[in-house]
């Protein structure tokens, strides 16, 4: 159908265009931020005709100076992996977009579409499977150098991707319980239920930080380390390795690692938002309209003002959860390697698997 | 059944650490043989910042080796104008006026405030936390902005002269330290609040890097590496020099000798620094600043250009040197990184037949290697951030 096909390109379109760009965008976030934070200025020059725009036209000085630099390979290193690794690194990051929901279903001209550009029913895994691969991508980066730090770097990387992705898988498995599906869609919209004790509607939203909030902090920690971001940045630890697994990356390359960092942390606010933040939903805004708390008073919106409501309601969320990232990241020290490996498995992982037999209890003493 | 680990083979590898590293502030090479992340032996090599101070200072007069003492221990220049000072004094057999040293103590004093920020700081980055790395710099920019209204120089000050020093305070300089100390002091709680209690940072100091009291003696560490294994050892208290002996100051010590106690101990010097450096305002004498000996120091410019005796004076000091008797002093003070002494020997001209420093940053880097042993490869950064070794008086 010509509709569906339309509707498909343009949520393909707006996902690439906002990932890509929020990505973009991040890097001037970034220096923006940490200069905030550091009492400096920041980015504050690239202009265009004179406009500055507060710096904004930095990400694209990036990319133009990333494209006209020397793209230079080691000697002795393996060049088709050399090549093939930023790819692997970047392309898994942005797939894995494809299955979050950015929005509720939009309604134009009589026809329906879930704002998600592909609905699977195994949407969370498909996440894990598709960014696992990236691993991948740093491992092959790290040994096709032909350079010990980026050897050593790519080691770390392994090692600590590896890890915490089971962490992660683990610390989600509560969220599935309660909820009972795998499908992001499925699991956004159960959120936007009520707490209801006693047959009593508390008109407080079931957003998985408050069904799950042990899994929401446990969760965050381990996407946070999988993005490979401070405290866990061991793989770069630029004070020991130089910067790790991409220490022999110039150009374009490099910033193709760079934004693979930097999408990684869109789609990891992305899914914490939709996992945990209710996704799209507003507290009491339902299809059709504002419902008021502890009244039958509907506000009546057209279905259209809900739906881009819910667009930016679920940006919002990834905005918060970006800046959070990077608060974190300007804040705290670096982990030393074995710490790392010893909070992945020796304290999130046992705290994991206590939450999965907590929320099991539970859900068998509710549901009974 | 064979186990496992006979199985597969492992082989060490050989990682080149600097001369040109991020770590590597002030060009130092480690090379550490590693066993996975573990690193089995850390051979430290110097050097790469050798710039022949001791045989420059032979080719001037006296004083002319001030500015190259400022490149030794360049975020602390002054304390080695005043330890080099001290020398020549000391082989001239002059004292210096009461307010001169009371100014150089307070400029010591100030130094060695922004010699510490400038270790945590660049350790504290190294480890991860930027933003304390800015906070501090920040501070250091407080200091030298003190240090630049006495001597019109932030970084190389060359400040002090034998026999006195270049000028006295500026007339509103007790009002601008009031207030760089209050901004100063604000800066180091928010780092304090941001490191001392942080989990991964104590997890990072805590136990790396650790060497025994008998150990550290044994290596020759001074300062707060000496200190931070429980050692009080402190010149300023111990042999009290300039004006030591009338400030109150307590000199903190660690108790485990790791990395941590290092930073502890640097944190608390930098209170007790800006203590002693307010009870010297308060307690600074008029008088003169330098001592009325035209064979030491030259006259005021004004009799230089009226006065005919002056001119000459002016002229043979200038040309010959100041030219103290034929013998040899050693002088030594606590510079931020420890025992800080010059060797002077002296045939009666106005050229240093030797001047040998002993500098604290070769004796404490001595011990990188054997610290470094056993450790993670991580541990390297934060170890040889808190010896602070300074390349320029390591290598001279």
């Amino acid at each position: 159908m010509p509709a569906e096909a339309i509707f498909m390109a343009g949520k393909i379109g707006f996902v690439f265009f906002l990932v890509l760009n929020l990505a973009g965008v991040l890097g001037w976030v970034e220096r923006k931020q940490s200069a905030l934070m550091q009492d400096r200025i920041g980015a504050n020059r690239a202009p265009i005709f004179g406009i500055t725009a507060i710096g904004l036209f930095h990400p694209l000085a990036d990319a133009i100076k990333a494209f006209t630099k020397e793209d230079f390979i080691p000697a002795r290193a393996h060049k088709l992996f050399h090549t093939l690794a930023p790819f692997i690194a970047l392309v898994p990051a942005l797939t894995a977009f494809a299955v979050i929901p950015f929005g509720d279903t939009l309604t134009i001209g009589g026809e329906t579409t879930q704002l998600v550009v592909a609905d699977l029913d195994v949407g969370v895994l498909f996440v894990f499977a598709i960014m696992s691969l990236a691993t991948f991508g740093v491992v092959l980066a790290g040994w096709s150098s032909y350079n010990n730090y980026s050897m050593l770097g790519g080691l770390r990387a392994s090692a600590q991707m590896l890890s915490y992705e089971i962490v992660m898988g683990l610390t989600l498995v509560g969220v599935f319980m309660v909820y009972g599906s795998l499908q992001l869609t499925e699991i956004a919209r159960a959120q936007g239920e009520y707490f209801v004790f006693g047959g009593v509607n508390t008109w407080i939203p079931k957003w998985g930080i408050l069904t799950q909030p042990l899994a929401f902090f446990l969760f965050l920690t381990a996407a946070v380390a999988e993005s490979k971001r401070l405290p866990f940045d061991v793989a770069e630890a630029e004070s020991e390795l130089v910067a790790g697994y991409f220490t022999e990356y110039s150009g374009m390359k490099f910033l193709m690692f760079w934004m693979a960092e930097f999408v990684e942390i869109v789609v990891i606010s992305a899914l914490v938002a939709t996992l945990f933040l209710g996704g799209w939903q507003i507290p009491w805004l339902h299809p059709d309209g504002l419902h008021v708390p502890f009244t039958a008073i509907v506000v009546g919106l057209p279905s259209l003002v809900v739906s881009m409501m819910g667009v930016g309601a679920f940006l919002m969320k990834v905005f918060v959860l970006i800046w959070l990232q990077m608060t974190i990241r300007w804040t705290l020290p670096r982990f030393r390697y074995d710490q790392i490996m010893r909070l992945g498995w020796k304290m999130i992982l046992p705290l994991a698997l206590v939450n999965v037999v907590l929320t099991g209890f539970v859900v068998l003493l509710l549901n009974r | 059944m064979a186990e496992p680990e006979n199985e597969l083979h492992t082989d060490e590898m050989i990682l080149n650490i600097g001369p040109s590293h991020p770590a590597t502030h002030g060009t130092v090479r480690v090379l550490a043989t590693l066993d996975g992340e573990n690193i089995v032996n850390a051979d430290v090599e110097i050097g790469y910042l050798h710039r022949a101070f001791e045989k420059s200072c032979e080719h001037g007069t006296w004083q002319q080796a001030f500015p190259y003492t400022d490149r030794l221990n360049y975020n602390s220049a002054i304390i080695n104008n005043v330890a080099y000072a001290m020398g020549v004094e000391k082989l001239l057999g002059i004292d210096v006026p009461e307010r001169c040293r009371f100014i150089r103590t307070i400029a010591s004093e100030i130094s060695r405030v922004a010699d510490h920020l400038t270790c945590i700081g660049p350790s504290a980055m190294e480890v991860g936390a930027f933003s304390t790395f800015l906070y501090f710099v920040e501070a250091r920019e407080l200091m030298w902005d003190l240090i630049e209204s006495l001597c019109g120089a932030r970084l190389t000050n060359n400040y002090v002269r034998i026999g006195g020093v270049k000028a006295d305070l500026p007339a509103d300089f007790a009002e601008k330290l009031k207030a760089h100390f209050v901004k100063t002091r604000q800066l180091i709680d928010d780092v304090d609040k941001l490191l001392t209690h942080n989990r991964i940072f104590i997890d990072r100091m805590r136990g790396t890097g650790v060497l025994s009291a008998e150990d550290a003696i044994d290596w020759g560490w001074t300062g707060p590496c000496l200190r931070s294994t429980g050692v009080p050892l402190d010149l300023r208290k111990d042999e009290p020099y300039l004006v030591y002996d009338q400030v109150d100051f307590d000199v903190p010590v660690g108790e485990y000798g790791d990395n941590f106690d290092r930073y502890l101990v640097r944190m608390e010097e930098m209170h007790q620094s800006m203590r002693m450096v307010e009870q010297l305002l308060e307690k600074i004498p008029e008088g003169p600043i330098n001592v009325e000996d035209t064979r030491v120091r030259w006259p005021a410019k004004q009799l230089v250009y009226s006065r005919m005796e002056e001119l000459i004076n002016h002229f043979k000091i200038v040309f010959e040197g100041v030219q103290p008797p034929k013998g040899e002093a050693y002088a030594a003070v606590e510079s931020p990184n420890g025992e800080l002494g010059f060797y002077l020997v002296s045939d009666g001209s106005g050229k240093p037949v030797k001047v040998r420093c002993r500098p604290p940053g070769f004796a404490n880097l001595q011990a990188l290697g054997p610290i470094l042993k056993g450790g993670m490869l991580s541990d390297l950064v934060p170890s040889f951030g808190m010896i602070n070794m300074i390349g320029g008086e390591c290598d001279r």
